[in-house]
């Protein structure tokens, strides 16, 4: 990249900026020729001097004039004009000023348009060649920079590039031009006064950029401060759990304030200096016109000057130090923006970066990998550390399983990444198949080799897409496109190319459905799920896809397949063995599992309105109730409850645990309660407060029979909320119709969750294991319809949260297995990938992944040597050298192997 | 079974005797009662322990692991209870507990356990002369086997 931001710019935009320059030029031709009009309009329009010797006088005459040092001609004639009166020429010359104003608005309108559209392709282009350069860093950059401030520098410090860019050579050309014009002007009509003012200026022009020098250098520190401080932040953020286990909050706090303190007096000293540079240019600025008054002034009253020509001059002059000012501005911002400019250029540039071809976009699949993997001389040593791998010369074929296994520090990691390339070595090479691996295409790489490590990380996207990421090399199939969204898309690679963007679309298809043995999107979830089989997460996806929800719209065949299981179950569940375990959705029953106000709603709520918080104040809900006579009842219940409560918690502190687990009043409210029983003591709820009834009527809502069995609801409760709940139903307004799925055994509820879809019914509360038991029963129904894998399917669409924090450590290092195995590589590198999960476990897995693997090759770095009996063969690493390899069987006599073997 | 009809069934335990009603009550509403169908499990031996249980009624057996099968130890009836050691010393479950006859249980957790033996030494005595009971019962059987096998 270049290092001179102008050399940049002009580069990459130069045919912009000369159509810009065009525009520029051609706007001065105009903008001088309404600078006459004023003069015109005021001397012979009004006063007419020019009517004194004729009737008529030419209108739209265009004279070019001559100064006299150059020729005595006078002037040139450009146009004849046409002939009129006064008063027609002053309407003339009045609409004339007025369309020249217009056209002068307009060519800005356009140069600022065009400007600033060239500015945001500059930016664009920029943003992109850095983000492009991050991901060239050599591998080991990343262990020095911090993210928070190369996404700040991309993101915030370029930003006022942007508009810089589309004013780097427009401005200076427009101002400069606009500037000379008004000062030719002024030049033609007084050469003294033009000399007067170009001396001021040549004064402003030297001194205020001296004043600017500090600012500058000030600029710089701000810029650095601020990034270090965005890092900072970043830093707490990333490291809040270690402040907070060691009580480093205002260790923190002092750090920041430090910081703040920095940037305040950098800021402040900035501001001061920038007001002070202001008022020496302002106050220069209005030397000029107190000159141009004062000798304007002289010639007219002594010497041959119109006044005409000093008002013409002063408006010339109005126009100029604004021009004037601004160009010296541009000129301070040149030199912040150069500065911001190689400041961010350099932190893009560290050594080593990869050559760009390597990651060039293949257009046809990666050819297999075959033969050898060759390690010559191979070493790898951290800048100023101990070496980590010491001239390692082996090979092995790449379809074999191989183990590593040593001691911590012996190297066994170090040799998997660099076989994996997610190392370089520092001296040596890695060969495979011949080819230097150095120079094989990422696409290639990534395609035929893979690595997982001990620290997998994820997008915060689906299981599913985070799967698929380890398939997407290319864009295999173009995004469809019809209509205004083709035309949209067109426009869009035509912007994208004008900034120097490669012509990548994300909507495109980038699955590569071949390497994973899929054919398309219809059948690659069925390779998914194999791979997640082979790491055991196949159970915990399921799960997920139970708790989670479908559109049945969208996906018809699963709620077909939901419903039947549905039924499926309750016909299980007339099973003696299961009897009691679950009370079904019965429209026509009381459900003594859910609440009050559950059983009335009868469904599941969609949005805000009917959920638990909201439904006891809920008009509609309140009306049904008072409708049906509900609302003493249900206070007298809400009495009942109160009056328990205060029994049994009176005793205990408030912030007891009880009070959030079991009570339906809070520590806070329980006072309140206690009083309003005391008042309520000898007489009705018909005597209380409207305001107080509605508090005890809110109680119960939360009640549940078979939980709390406080014997509230008697036969004859049921049947009247039964009746509330059917009332409900039929009256629901149809503005209310989208809150609320009802319950309905013949239909899938696109609200609930899939679990819930086919139990349809709440479990018993009080039986031993009931969910578990359920659960079993849930996932026999599912395996005897065959539709398992199609909760598999929607549990595949659970989002995994920010760098996978929403799993849990073994299932992130399960997916990112899972992922390398999808692709089918041809060696597939695994670096203690399982060393989170238990023993038992990290040896199911690896006989699992070996199994699935076939014929295909694995170099396992095995933190348990004694797994290593499961490979053809073993490499034993020492102190950054292979001290012995051979099968298992052949190393019982080696020392190190036996040690590590004893060891575990 | 409502709240109240509980609170009589646990009056009858030995181990609340002592407990006022109002406490029992606040028990049987904080504590889960449990129903458990035969052949299942209370608990098993070698598992992590969370809670004890009560028993209200039904009958289960207390089995130990030995190298040569499953050995029934005792037996669980109604107001009997099991499971404090696990929760009382953080060891895993030294026994397993199946239910022969359908049994119904109040289960206390950890915490809700060591609230109320704090809070109501009553409780405290009650289990510390069960266990002493069950140390007797062990000591006796110990040396009749010394005695058998000398």
């Amino acid at each position: 990249m270049d290092s001179n931001l102008f050399k940049y710019v002009w580069r990459n935009s130069r045919p912009e900026q000369l159509v810009i320059l065009g525009l520029v030029v051609l706007a001065q031709v105009f903008y001088f020729a309404s600078l006459n009009i004023p003069k015109t309009i005021v001397n012979d329009g009004i006063e007419g001097k020019a009517f004194k010797s004729a009737q008529t006088v030419p209108f739209l005459r265009i004279d070019l004039p001559i100064p006299s040092f150059i020729s005595d001609v006078g002037s040139i004639r450009l146009f004849d004009g046409l002939s009129l009166a006064q008063w027609p020429y002053l309407v003339g010359m009045s609409c004339l000023f007025l369309v020249m104003v217009t056209i002068n608005g307009l060519f800005k309108k356009t140069i600022n348009t065009q400007k600033g559209r060239m500015g945001e392709r500059m930016l664009r282009r920029l943003r992109y060649q850095l983000y492009d350069r991050i991901l060239l860093f050599p591998p080991a950059h990343f262990r020095k920079v911090k993210q928070a401030e190369l996404a700040g520098m991309i993101n915030n410090e370029i930003e006022p590039l942007g508009g810089f860019i589309g004013d780097a050579y427009v401005q200076p050309a427009f101002l400069g031009g606009q500037a000379i014009t008004a000062l030719l002007f002024i030049m033609l009509q007084n050469i003294w006064l033009g000399l007067i003012v170009i001396a001021v200026l040549a004064v402003q022009a030297f001194i205020i950029p001296k004043l600017r020098r500090k600012i500058v250098a000030l600029g710089k520190q701000r810029q650095i401060t601020a990034r270090q401080f965005s890092g900072r932040v970043a830093e707490t953020v990333d490291g809040v759990q270690e402040v907070h286990i060691h009580a480093a909050s205002n260790y923190e706090r002092a750090d920041i304030v430090g910081r703040l303190g920095r940037i305040f007096h950098i800021r402040f000293e900035l501001f001061q200096r920038k007001f002070t540079a202001k008022f020496l240019n302002n106050l220069l600025a209005q030397t000029t016109p107190f000159l141009i008054y004062l000798i304007g002034g002289y010639f007219v009253l002594f010497g041959d000057m119109q006044v005409g020509a000093v008002v013409g001059v002063l408006l010339a002059y109005k126009d100029l130090p604004g021009p004037v000012k601004e160009l010296i501005d541009w000129d301070q911002q040149r030199q912040d923006m150069q500065q911001r400019y190689e400041q961010v250029i350099e932190q893009f540039e560290p050594d080593g970066m990869l050559a760009a071809e390597l990651q060039a976009i293949p257009n046809a699949a990666a050819p297999a990998l075959s033969g050898a993997v060759q390690l010559n001389g191979v070493a790898l040593a951290e800048e100023g550390g101990a070496p980590m791998l010491d001239a390692v010369t082996l090979s092995f074929p790449i379809g074999r399983k191989v183990a590593v296994v040593g001691g911590a520090g012996g190297g066994k990691e170090a040799l998997a990444q660099v076989v994996a390339r997610v190392a370089h070595p520092t001296a040596g090479g890695v060969a495979i198949g011949g080819k230097d691996l150095a120079e094989l295409p990422e696409a290639a790489v990534g395609a035929r080799l893979s690595y997982v490590g001990q620290d997998v990380y994820l997008l915060p996207v689906t299981i599913r897409e985070n799967l698929l990421y380890g398939l997407k090399f290319r864009p295999r199939g173009p995004a469809a496109y019809e209509g205004a969204a083709l035309r949209q898309r067109e426009t869009e690679e035509r912007e994208a190319r004008r900034a120097g963007n490669p012509v990548l679309d994300v909507a495109a298809d980038w699955v590569d459905y071949e390497a994973a043995g899929a054919s398309g999107p219809h059948d690659i979830d069925q390779r998914v799920i194999e791979a997640l089989r082979v790491v055991e997460l196949e159970a915990d996806v399921y799960r997920y896809g139970l708790r989670g929800t479908i559109a049945p719209a969208e996906r018809p065949a699963v709620a077909e397949s939901i419903l039947k299981a549905r039924a499926e179950l309750h016909s299980r569940l007339a099973d003696p063995a299961f009897a009691g375990l679950v009370e079904p959705f019965d429209r026509d029953r009381y459900n003594r599992n859910m609440s009050v106000a559950e059983n009335v709603l009868f469904g599941t709520p969609m949005g805000r309105t009917f959920e638990p918080d909201n439904i006891t104040a809920n008009p509609y809900m309140r009306k049904v109730l008072n409708e049906l006579d509900l609302a003493t009842p249900l206070a007298e219940m809400g009495v009942e409850i109160a009056r328990t409560m205060v029994e049994l918690f009176a005793d205990l502190p408030a912030g007891h645990p009880f009070f959030e687990q079991f009570s339906f009043i809070t520590a806070e409210e329980l006072p309140e309660y206690r009083a309003l029983l005391t008042r309520l003591s000898g007489r009705t709820v018909a005597d209380l407060s409207s305001e107080e009834r509605a508090r005890l009527r809110a109680l119960p809502f939360r009640y549940i029979e078979a939980r709390h069995r406080l014997g509230l609801i008697d036969e004859a409760m049921e049947q009247r909320l039964l009746a509330a709940r059917q009332a409900f139903a039929a009256g629901l307004p149809t503005e209310l119709a989208s809150d609320i799925e009802f319950y309905d055994v013949a239909r899938y509820n696109g609200a609930a969750t899939l679990q819930d879809n086919i139990l349809f019914g709440r479990l018993v509360y009080g039986q031993a294991q009931g969910a578990d038991r359920v659960g079993d029963l849930i996932g026999e129904v599912l395996d005897g319809l065959g539709v398992r894998n199609a909760v598999v399917q929607v549990g595949l669409d659970y989002n995994v949260g920010v760098a996978g924090k929403r799993l849990s450590a073994g299932q992130r290092q399960k997916v990112g297995i899972a992922r390398a195995l999808l692709k089918r590589p041809d060696l597939l590198v695994l670096n203690e990938p399982t060393a989170v999960l238990d023993a038992a476990t990290q040896q199911r897995l690896l006989d699992k992944i070996l199994a699935a693997r076939g014929a295909l090759g694995v170099l396992w770095t095995l933190s348990r040597t004694a797994q290593a009996e499961r490979f053809d063969e073993v490499i034993v690493m020492q102190g950054g050298r292979m001290t012995a390899r051979g099968a298992p069987s052949e190393l019982s006599g080696d020392k190190t192997y036996t040690d590590l073997l004893a060891a575990g | 079974m409502s709240i109240h009809e509980e609170v009589e069934l646990l009056k009858g335990v030995p181990l609340f005797a002592k407990l006022e009603p109002n406490k029992l009550k606040l028990l049987a509403f904080t504590s889960e009662r449990l129903t458990f169908a035969p052949g299942q499990e209370l608990c098993h031996q070698g598992d992590i322990g969370d809670a004890m249980y009560v028993v209200l009624g039904g009958a289960a057996d207390i089995t130990i692991d030995t190298p040569s099968g499953p050995l029934k130890v005792a037996e669980l009836k109604k107001n009997g209870f099991v499971g404090e050691i696990a929760i009382l010393c953080d060891v895993p479950r030294t026994a397993t507990v199946t239910v022969r006859e359908t049994l119904t249980a109040l289960k206390i957790t950890k915490e809700l356990f060591f609230r109320m033996v704090t809070e109501f030494p009553t409780m405290a005595v009650e289990i510390m002369r069960e266990l002493a009971h069950r140390l007797d019962d062990t000591n006796r059987q110990l040396s009749a086997m010394r005695a058998r096998a000398a």
